[in-house]
């Protein structure tokens, strides 16, 4: 792989750039494989990634029914932040934003990671009481946020109205070193990265069964034919589901659309992303000058990647009575992911009842920001069979034992 | 936009008057039951690419709970059904059967 840098541009330059190599190889899949990773979002290729650097495993293939990064990692609003209730979400979500902070450095690819700030408003009291706590537990975890007055807020977003007639601004709980990033780059950055490495990235590829003896797994059907593998990692998001079943198990979650929407490209006037749960709206400005809005899920389970009409009216309403200088903005695009949400609002990490078949599922609607942590975890439990630190809380099991981790009253709605 | 009838007031509601209540038809297991079988109520949920049984109410209308059978691939709905059932009509499985013969059937 020849480095990106200054210096490679320049050079490039002078030879009308026809030097630039292809970022990854795009192989025929081989007969077996030590392993198998299922879903080359962020998720799988990060998975893929620190299975290489972390445990020197790199005869791996990473099989994906569309296109990489094609799913939630390319459906998202890019929001990276880390200031969540739970001990084991604290713990997971923070690695994955450290890891953010010199992952253009480690994967030499800009991601663009741009840490603006997040902040969280507080809209009613009960919002209030809840994010004090939450900056209480932050600061017994190390994650440094912050309760902050309203007029703090109007400070760093001259823009918003923080005296709204439903619900005035309160404070905000506020991550300073939260942010954002490209998040094609993130898919982008760790497939050169792992094609680098000699791992194989098949695209295009379905799988079609889940093949076992004896309560192991020992290959996958797929589009492309079988492949063999020694051990088996589905770190898919909306069909977790749908994949476990041909594996033979269940999993509890259901899956349902969320939404986001972009602007037209205005001037620069928002530099903090900004998150209103009470009123079910979220937003942030992109380097093009695009806000970049997104809201509340679908009601109802669906696999259309569409989204409600009604979702798009209720935030745009929201983020205009908050921000009422977008009244007059036209939206330009709008998508649907399809993300998957487990009871307590909390992802899966860890085994599966079937032998050597580990699983990464249910982050919900909080996937971009986990990636790098999740890759981490999850690598882990795949090389060592047992889940680490990291990932330990996150199993299956945590559901027949009734340990919830449970942040879908801590993270409020949007996570 | 999703549209139901409701079956008790015949209204043709769309969704921001109705509320989803997830899986319909859920066998319910009381005190005594195996750690198993909780877990499988109260947590494990039908989560198909395709025909889809679930409860609604009409929160904005009548109040009552329903259940409707509905694609979760395209939308379409199949039909809705009143809630005192333990599970879909004949006639509705047979008429979703006939549109989608590879469909497996419910449960």
């Amino acid at each position: 792989m020849r480095r990106y840098s200054a210096f490679a541009i320049a050079r490039e330059a002078a030879r009308y750039h026809t030097g630039w190599e292809r970022a990854w190889r795009s192989p025929k899949p081989k007969k077996k494989y030590d392993v198998v990773i299922v879903g080359a979002g962020g998720h799988g290729l990060a998975t893929a990634f620190y299975l290489g650097k972390n445990f020197g495993i790199t005869n791996v293939a990473i099989i994906e029914k569309g296109w990489l990064g094609g799913g939630n990692t390319g459906r998202n609003t890019t929001i990276i932040r880390s200031n969540y209730l739970q001990d084991p979400s604290a713990a997971i979500y923070e690695k994955a934003r450290s890891l953010y902070e010199t992952m253009s450095q480690d994967l030499n690819y800009n991601v663009m990671f741009s840490p603006r700030g997040v902040m969280m408003l507080a809209q009613t009291e009960h919002e209030v009481r809840g994010y004090e706590r939450t900056a209480h537990a932050n600061a017994l975890q190390g994650v440094t946020t912050e309760f902050i007055s309203p007029e703090r807020v109007k400070e760093l977003v001259p823009i918003m109205n923080i005296n709204g007639p439903r619900y005035p601004v309160l404070g905000a709980l506020w991550q300073a070193r939260a942010g954002t990033a490209r998040h094609d780059a993130v898919a982008w950055g760790y497939a050169r990265a792992c094609s680098d490495m000699g791992m194989d990235i098949i695209q295009k590829c379905e799988v079609t069964g889940v093949r076992q003896e004896g309560g192991n797994v020992t290959g996958v059907d797929t589009t492309h034919g079988q492949i063999d593998c020694d051990k088996l990692a589905m770190v898919v998001a909306g069909n977790a589901g749908h994949l476990a079943e041909m594996a033979g198990f269940r999993l509890p979650m259901e899956s349902v659309a969320l939404q986001a929407l972009v602007s037209e490209p205005i001037k620069p006037c928002i530099d903090v992303v900004v998150m209103a749960n009470t009123v079910h709206g979220y937003m942030s400005q992109s380097d093009k000058g695009e806000l970049v809005i997104g809201g509340g899920t679908d009601g109802f389970n669906n696999y259309t990647q569409r989204g409600s009409f009604h979702h798009v009216e209720e935030t745009v309403r929201a983020l205009v009575e908050t921000f009422p200088i977008i009244s007059r903005l036209k939206m330009l695009r709008q998508w649907g992911g399809i993300v998957d949400v487990t009871g307590d609002r909390s992802p899966i990490i860890g085994k599966t009842p079937l032998g050597n078949c580990f699983i990464n599922c249910g982050w919900g609607t909080g996937g971009f920001k986990s990636i790098p942590g999740s890759g981490w975890a999850m690598a882990e439990t795949v090389a060592k069979g047992e889940p680490g630190s990291l990932a330990g809380e996150f199993g299956l099991n945590r559901f027949t034992e009734g340990r919830f981790i449970d942040e879908s009253v801590a993270a409020g709605v949007a996570h | 936009m999703l549209i139901l009838e409701c079956p008790y007031c015949g209204v043709m509601a769309d969704e921001t008057d109705l509320h989803g209540g997830g899986e319909a038809h859920l066998k319910r297991f009381g005190p005594g039951s195996s750690d198993d079988d909780f877990e499988t109520y109260l947590f494990h949920r039908a989560n198909p690419k395709g025909v889809h049984f679930e409860r609604w109410r009409h929160v904005s209308g009548c109040g009552k709970w329903f259940h409707a059978a509905r694609n979760t691939m395209t939308l379409e709905v199949y039909g809705t059904y009143p809630a005192q059932t333990y599970e879909p009509p004949k006639e509705l499985v047979a008429k979703i059967k006939k549109k989608h013969p590879e469909w497996g059937g419910w449960k």
